[in-house]
């Protein structure tokens, strides 16, 4: 009985997974928003780069399927890290043309957190980066709207171990607004 | 001494009745017919292997009971990303021609309670299929039904195997009736909020290496569309 109880009460009390959160890294934006940005570095964070008649497919044995279907479809999959260069999530970002219709789309994956569908516009702004919507969201950011940025950095260090660059997402939440209640509008 | 000694049997023949008895509890049942079964709306049906050798990459922490794949693929080792896995793979349409791309994340989640039989999932699918659009899918995926029918049975058997005919809905949530959500993100389907249902159809499983014949699929229920030529009668 005893047995019984113990196993009940720590299967209870112990909880069975206990996800790693990294201290979230977030700076308020100046005109409304709450602003985070991650990066990976590139090629060392790269999980995956899958497209058409590639010649140097990442990883190195990856048989991207030959469908006509996907000749148009290029899908990368990273790790992406915070301010504190630790990885902190994956993400995926996939270009694709449809017809006359450009399609850049990301995901960014928090374990601990949640995840954010972001669609970019396909035309980059002066200055090589481009911005796009912050479409859908999950638990954390499932009730966060916004827009999201990415660029490419190239490394200029010139160490013998720096990556060749770093892609930059900027992303910028905003929450819904929420009614007050009745006491504090008295206020 | 006796005393230490039937203390401890006490406690590890408490502790594998309550084990049983957990996996065997009748209170946990299956949901039963998936709400997306009876509609009437159009539906998207992809279908997926869930083998990781059958995928174009399936990544993980490189210790769980599936290999990553293929060779030299980069594994999720790191601390935040360690209970992560990833796939690409081709998704497949009811003729069970390629229809596009789908890549799933999932993590699991801190909202499992063994004790209520909820083994569960955070994930998420991005899908990218020419013919509709893109796609983001998310939704909780409870694995109990799955590690009681057959994980389970699969590594109480002499040979570390399971094989018949298993089929199940992994979407428990976050949609009332268990549906997962969906948000169209480009083509026919640009700025609809849909509903999904992830179900899976298992034939072999190994206790030592995982899935060994598995189909998943995905149903992916649109609303109603405002027929065009209405619109244009009305104008």
């Amino acid at each position: 009985m005893l047995g019984l109880i113990a196993s009940a009460g720590a299967i209870y009390a112990i909880p069975a997974v206990d996800q790693v959160r990294e201290a979230s890294i977030i700076t308020v934006a100046p005109n409304g928003g709450n602003v985070e940005a991650f990066h990976a570095n590139i090629p060392m964070d790269r999980i995956m780069i899958g497209a058409s008649g590639q010649t140097t497919p990442v990883p190195p044995s990856l048989r991207w399927p030959d469908v006509e279907l996907l000749a148009d479809v290029r899908t990368e999959m990273f790790k992406i890290r915070n301010e504190r260069d630790s990885v902190v999530g994956v993400a995926v970002r996939t270009a694709a043309k449809n017809g006359d219709q450009d399609v850049i789309d990301w995901v960014l994956h928090l374990p601990a957190r949640g995840s954010v569908f972001v669609n970019m516009n396909a035309v980059p702004h002066e200055g090589g980066y481009r911005i796009g919507e912050i479409r859908a969201g999950s638990r954390e950011f499932a009730p966060l709207s916004g827009f999201m940025s990415e660029r490419w950095v190239a490394d200029t260090s010139e160490d013998e171990d720096a990556p060749a660059g770093r892609i930059e997402l900027q992303a910028t939440y905003v929450g819904e607004l929420e009614p007050l209640e009745p006491t504090e509008q008295a206020e | 001494m006796k005393y230490i000694v039937a203390l401890v049997l006490g406690l590890v023949a408490g502790a594998a009745i309550f084990a049983v008895g957990a996996v065997y509890n009748p209170f946990t049942v299956d949901r039963g017919l998936s709400p997306l079964s009876l509609t009437d709306a159009e539906v998207i049906a992809l279908s997926f292997s869930t083998v990781p050798a059958e995928n174009i990459i399936y990544t993980n922490n490189g210790e769980s009971l599936q290999s990553p794949h293929p060779e030299k693929v980069l594994e999720l080792w790191e601390v935040p990303i360690r209970k992560t896995s990833a796939m690409a793979t081709v998704m497949r349409d009811a003729r069970n021609q390629p229809a596009g791309i789908g890549i799933k994340i999932s993590s699991k989640s801190e909202s499992t309670r063994l004790l209520n039989g909820e083994a569960i999932l955070d994930s998420v699918w991005y899908i990218y299929a020419p013919q509709h659009g893109s796609m983001f899918v998310r939704q909780t995926e409870n694995y109990w039904p799955f590690i009681r029918e057959v994980a389970f049975p699969a590594w109480k058997s002499s040979a570390n195997n399971w094989r018949g005919t298993w089929l199940g809905d992994m979407t428990s949530g976050p949609g009332a009736l268990g549906t997962a959500s969906v948000s169209g993100g480009s083509g026919r389907i640009k700025g609809l909020e849909m509903v999904g249902i992830e179900s899976m159809s298992v034939r072999a499983f190994s206790a030592d290496t995982g899935f060994v014949s598995a189909e998943g699929r995905l149903l992916i229920e649109l609303p109603e569309l405002p027929d065009e030529t209405e619109e244009e009668s009305a104008l």
